[in-house]
């Protein structure tokens, strides 16, 4: 597992947590369960009824466990993405 | 068990919570941590959440199905080994 993240230090990340919650940031670390540090981090919070919010948090260490997905985030994809006409759901949790 | 030799196949991994991630297989860890390349969710239209992300690692334990594309699954080779292994529970079998 650790080797699976080596590829994304240091890169802008997309972690998706069981809860559902959504967070951006540079991963600055992880160890063998998985367990992540995140710097730079900022919440996305998704709705169906206003656009997309993004809410800065610092430096955050999460948990292997809570983590459902690390996506490398594609920055030319993200600028291009039309997140103030994204009104979607948040993602759903997922229940262990 | 060798999924091993379905890397770079295409494989659609669905999670507990219904979310289905089609990518290339990249690798699979003893936990059953996935990593996909070229990665689209395949309901796209209600979770874009992820359109700006091209490769991802899942957690093994978020995952409930991994599905295989048909020709790259050797089914009468599978067969037979689960005939062997119940003819011969003892070996490698800790049931």
């Amino acid at each position: 597992m650790s080797d699976q993240l080596r590829s994304l230090v240091d890169h802008p990340v997309f972690v998706y947590l069981t809860d559902g919650r959504t967070l951006v940031g540079q991963l600055m670390g992880y160890d063998q369960a998985a367990n992540v540090i995140l710097g730079k981090t900022h919440e996305r919070i998704f709705s169906s009824t206003e656009a997309m919010k993004t809410v800065p948090i610092g430096v955050y260490v999460i948990r292997g466990e809570t983590i459902a997905l690390i996506g490398e985030l594609d920055e030319e994809l993200d600028e291009q993405a039309d997140y103030d006409n994204m009104m979607v759901e948040p993602l759903d949790p997922v229940a262990l | 068990m060798s999924t091993i030799t379905l890397v770079g196949q295409p494989v659609t991994v669905e999670l507990k919570n219904d979310l289905a991630i089609t990518g290339v297989l990249v690798s699979v860890d003893q936990f059953l941590n996935i990593k996909l390349d070229n990665i689209k969710v395949v309901d796209e239209e209600r979770y874009p959440h992820m359109l700006a992300v091209k490769n991802c690692f899942i957690r093994g334990s978020v995952v409930r199905y991994v599905q295989l594309p048909a020709p790259s699954v050797d089914t009468a080779l599978l067969q037979d080994a689960a005939r062997r292994e119940r003819q011969q529970p003892a070996t490698g079998a800790r049931k």
